[in-house]
């Protein structure tokens, strides 16, 4: 940590005035300061203080004083831990925590939280949110009415002065003006209307420009003219309906009331919906907390934890299969071109890194279309006919098979790489000692490999857990039993989860943030495991 | 020393998590101020109707001394504007489907528009229709399509009046090797329930009874009535472990290049696939699907493409005025035609491109007793499970128990 001999003075020292130098280097507090390093060290910091800044106008404009706090105490923490010769450790640290924090621990918890609650299609915003659409939506003309012709004007200055609307009856051509009080007929010599019937001058107002007035945008939107027979309001900037909005939230009840028909829906804060006595629901809703919810539906509904059962399996197996398939052969390729005698290794080595250099989505698609049953490459090539998506097994073959192709180019690059690290002393050695090739790779190659290797299979198999594309991009899941579409043959957790947030039956945030949880702490305990695991044979080989 | 480093480490993490957390819904408060109001329009649609939305937005720009900006959005439109308006983020105007508006008024995300009688008037009864929901009009409709019956007149000359007549055709053009296949109608891995739907209706299948009012009426499912697996029956008849003409090999993907290969005689598709048709100097003609004999006549979806303004937009009331009173004119309608030759749902519009396009009337006509896509959110949990009983039943699986799961999974799903 700091060393004892660091005086406090190089804690208040400004970077920089210091003639380079000048003291003895007593120690790493006291490292030279050099050019390259101050710049970097300036620009980096001038980088905090844009990003500070640039994320401090939201935080100020929604009023969040406590993350603006947090915000300015983070931004002084990083200038002072960088200005300072001290705590060098945490100068290392903190980039690496910062961007875990803000990758991998924010959105977890980000998940965790949404987990807990209804999000998703009619449940998006808040109660409030939901009123307004509500209102707002039932706004309708009164029938037989007037469609008006509408100038905005002011009777101030054009940017604040309090608006009003100008219309036109197309009937009788009168003019009149409207505001918040109701409307008022002007003097026909007053005002000059245009062809249209539009208002374009009216002594004592400024009519606004179609610019000026939407940049007063909501003003307009928001102000209704009372009338006998409803309100005036604006349609567009240049005509005007009357209409009554029949739908109107009772704070008292904590209804929404038809006032045509009378007819009332009450809020039902367990569901997130308005909710009348028959059990109609009206279609905006919002966001509640729904407890543990989403998780007893994992487990309990049938539908779900039969199939989500049968998907974990399948997983396991599809993360396996593609781990240790493309492992095996990568490895067997690299032995191969190991071998001493092996001749224009480079070229098989170019060759085989060939899938690896395409983009796996095109790949996927392409590898696809190849399997379609009737115009597919692979029947037409083999002259079979097998209908590959169509049936669950050769499905899932096909899908490892896929990946098989795509990856084994990266477990044969890595294993080249490692076989290269073992001495071919200890291989000689053992042939010596009179093994057979065989068991010298058992008892001295595999594990070293392995070594080399197991942190690589292990993110490899996480990787494989939840590849989305692989699925998605060739089957969709499919095959899928006739009386059950949601969880199909070849489909992974995570494009089960997919097709729950945001499939055919519209968005389930809340729901897919739960199953998320259930895969992440899968994933978690499987990486957990082997990892320890690797640790206890690192052990014995090292 | 330590402890003062786990200290700072921590107040990081605080600090870290404090603004992601604000990320989300920091930017609505951000983009409200003052500042960023300036009667600027933003319109989101997909890529080609963006190339075509452009020099009219342009105009509407200049004519009213606004900036207009729009913005492609090449995947997942829907998905990306609910999330986005739901942040704050979102455009003002956004151009798409129509079967949308349930889905984006549940989600409060589109405002209802206020057309006069007389605009009404100047389009389609059909398209109008199509955009009214909960008795409210949520878009200005600028297209209308639906699927039709493509055919190569090489091969097929005359246009077949029952399936039929279309599978014995098929199938002698197959014996005498002009064809590989009866049919291009796509139905993939997983089933395609609009494509699939002329034919599931001709045999007597619905989705959803209607209520007093015409409107689609969530509660009277027809997905796993007697009616449905009825008509799945003779759907399965047609499929591969029966007379061979729908497979599950012929997905989106393939089904065009399949016909433009001239490896069939008839495509089922709408009129984006015209485009590729032509391309391939292909002797076509155009003409509606046919249905069983003596079932009832086969009815397409009809769906329109639409303007929506947006109900969290930060330039509403400029929104209102483009999307009210500017896109139902007939000179976006034949410019956004002109991008994609979808027929106008503007009358006027119609009239006007109709005569140098005869594919247009043949789609329409194709398209006549097509029945409007529903537009009801309850339609969001029909597609994936109808889609892939149909699959299942092509593959040859049992109708009674597929459909009957499938119903039930579809009414599980409603609520």
């Amino acid at each position: 940590m700091s060393t004892p001999l660091s005086g406090p003075g190089s804690a208040t020292q400004t970077p920089g005035r210091e003639p380079v130098g000048s003291r003895l280097p007593r120690s790493r507090d006291d490292a030279p300061i050099t050019v390259t390093g101050l710049a970097g060290k300036v620009l980096l910091l001038g980088l905090t203080a844009g990003v500070a800044v640039w994320a401090a106008f939201p935080l100020i404009a929604a009023g969040l004083w406590v993350g603006l706090a947090l915000l300015a105490a983070a931004t002084a923490g990083l200038f002072y831990l960088y200005l300072t010769r001290r705590h060098i450790p945490a100068k290392y640290l903190v980039p690496g925590t910062l961007f875990l924090i803000a990758f991998q621990v924010f959105p977890v918890l980000y998940t965790a939280s949404t987990a807990f609650t209804n999000f998703g299609d009619g449940h998006r915003g808040s109660k409030d949110d939901a009123i307004v659409a509500i209102e707002s939506s039932s706004v309708t003309q009164v029938p037989g009415s007037a469609e008006y012709a509408l100038s905005i004007a002011t009777t101030g200055d054009p940017a604040t002065g309090a608006l009003v609307f100008l219309v036109t009856d197309p009937g009788t051509g009168a003019v009149s003006v409207g505001d918040t009080d109701g409307l008022r007929r002007l003097d026909p010599a007053d005002v000059t209307v245009a062809a249209g019937g539009r208002v374009t001058a009216a002594d004592g107002y400024t009519v606004l420009s179609v610019g000026q007035a939407s940049s007063r945008s909501k003003e307009i939107t928001d102000l209704v003219v009372p009338t006998p027979g409803g309100a005036l309001r604006s349609s567009g900037l240049s005509r005007a309906y009357e209409g009554t909005a029949v739908r109107a939230y009772d704070a008292g009840c904590d209804c929404v009331r038809d006032t045509e028909t009378g007819q009332t829906w009450t809020a039902d804060d367990e569901a997130g919906a308005f909710v009348a006595a028959d059990g109609e629901r009206l279609t905006q809703g919002w966001k509640v907390n729904v407890g543990l919810a989403n998780f007893t539906r994992v487990l309990t509904d049938e539908n779900i934890s039969g199939p989500f059962l049968s998907s974990l399996l399948w997983n396991f197996a599809f993360a396996i299969g593609s781990t240790g398939g493309t492992f095996l052969l990568g490895m067997l390729i690299a032995l191969v071109l190991h071998a001493p005698r092996m001749r224009g290794t480079n070229l098989y080595r170019v060759v085989l890194v060939l899938p690896y250099a395409m983009p796996s989505f095109a790949m996927l698609l392409a590898w696809r279309d190849m399997f379609n049953a009737d115009f597919g490459l692979i029947n037409s090539l083999l002259g079979v006919n097998v209908d590959w998506f169509g049936h669950p097994w050769t499905a899932r073959f096909a899908v490892i098979l896929v990946q098989l192709w795509l990856g084994y180019p990266y477990m044969f690059l890595v294993a080249t790489g490692a076989l290269q690290a073992i001495p071919r002393e200890l291989t000689e050695a053992t042939s010596v000692d009179g093994a057979s090739p065989w068991q010298s790779f058992r008892a001295v190659t595999l594990p070293l490999l392995l070594v080399a290797l197991s942190p690589l299979l292990i993110s490899s198999f996480a990787f494989n857990f939840n590849n989305f594309n692989a699925i998605y991009l060739t089957t969709e899941g499919a095959p899928f039993p006739a009386d059950n579409p949601a969880n199909g043959a070849t489909d992974l957790l995570i494009t089960y989860t997919y097709r729950l947030a945001f499939g055919g039956q519209g968005a389930q945030f809340g729901f897919a943030a739960a199953i998320s949880l259930f895969i992440f702490a899968i994933v978690a305990v499987v990486s957990a495991v082997s990892f320890r695991r690797t640790r206890k044979q690192e052990e014995v080989y090292a | 020393m330590r402890i003062r480093t786990a200290g700072v480490v921590a107040l990081f993490a605080l600090a870290l998590a404090a603004s992601g957390c604000g990320g989300d819904s920091d930017e609505p408060a951000a983009k409200d101020t003052p500042k960023a109001a300036d009667g600027k329009l933003v319109i989101w649609a997909d890529d080609k109707r963006t190339a075509a939305l452009k020099p009219f937005a342009e105009k509407f720009g200049q004519e009213n001394g606004v900036t207009v900006e729009v913005q492609a959005v090449s995947k997942d439109l829907q998905t990306n504007f609910v999330t986005a308006s739901q942040q704050g983020s979102g455009p003002d105007v956004v151009v798409g489907a129509h079967d949308w508006i349930g889905n984006l008024v549940q989600n409060g995300a589109i405002d209802p528009v206020q057309l006069a009688a007389e605009q009404k008037s100047a389009f389609n009864a059909t398209a109008i229709r199509a955009v009214t929901f909960n008795g409210q009009l949520y878009g200005v409709p600028y297209a209308q399509e639906n699927l039709a019956l493509i055919r190569n007149t090489e091969l097929a000359p005359e246009a077949p009046k029952t399936i039929e007549d279309l599978v014995a055709t098929g199938k002698a053009l197959k014996a005498s090797k002009k064809a590989t296949e009866t049919l291009c109608l796509q139905v993939g891995q997983n089933g395609d329930a609009y494509h699939i739907y002329p034919l599931y209706t001709s045999a007597g299948g619905y989705l959803f009874g209607t209520d007093a009012n015409g409107d689609y009426d969530p509660k009277d499912l027809g997905v796993g009535k007697p009616e449905s697996i009825d008509a799945f029956k003779k759907i399965g008849a047609l499929g591969e472990k029966g007379a061979g003409v729908l497979k599950r090999s012929i997905a989106d993907t393939n089904s065009i290049a399949t016909f433009t290969g001239k490896k069939c005689a008839y495509l089922v598709s709408g009129p984006w696939a015209v485009a590729d048709v032509k391309k391939a100097n292909i002797a076509y003609d155009i003409s509606a699907i046919p249905g069983f004999a003596g079932g009832k006549e086969a009815q397409p979806f009809v769906g329109v493409q639409a303007f929506y303004v947006a109900a969290k937009g930060k330039n509403k009331a400029l929104a209102q005025e483009f999307v009210a009173n500017y896109t139902s004119t007939p000179e976006l309608a034949v410019a956004l035609y002109n991008a994609e030759p979808r027929p106008p749902a503007l009358t006027a519009a119609l009239e006007q491109v109709k005569g140098a396009d005869p594919d247009l009337a043949k789609f329409q006509e194709a398209g006549r007793n097509g029945q409007v896509l529903p537009a009801i959110p309850a339609m969001a949990a029909i597609w994936d499970p109808f889609g892939k009983a149909e699959a299942a039943v092509i593959g040859g699986a049992d109708p009674t128990s597929t459909v009957t799961a499938a119903g039930k999974t579809i009414s599980g799903q409603i609520k």
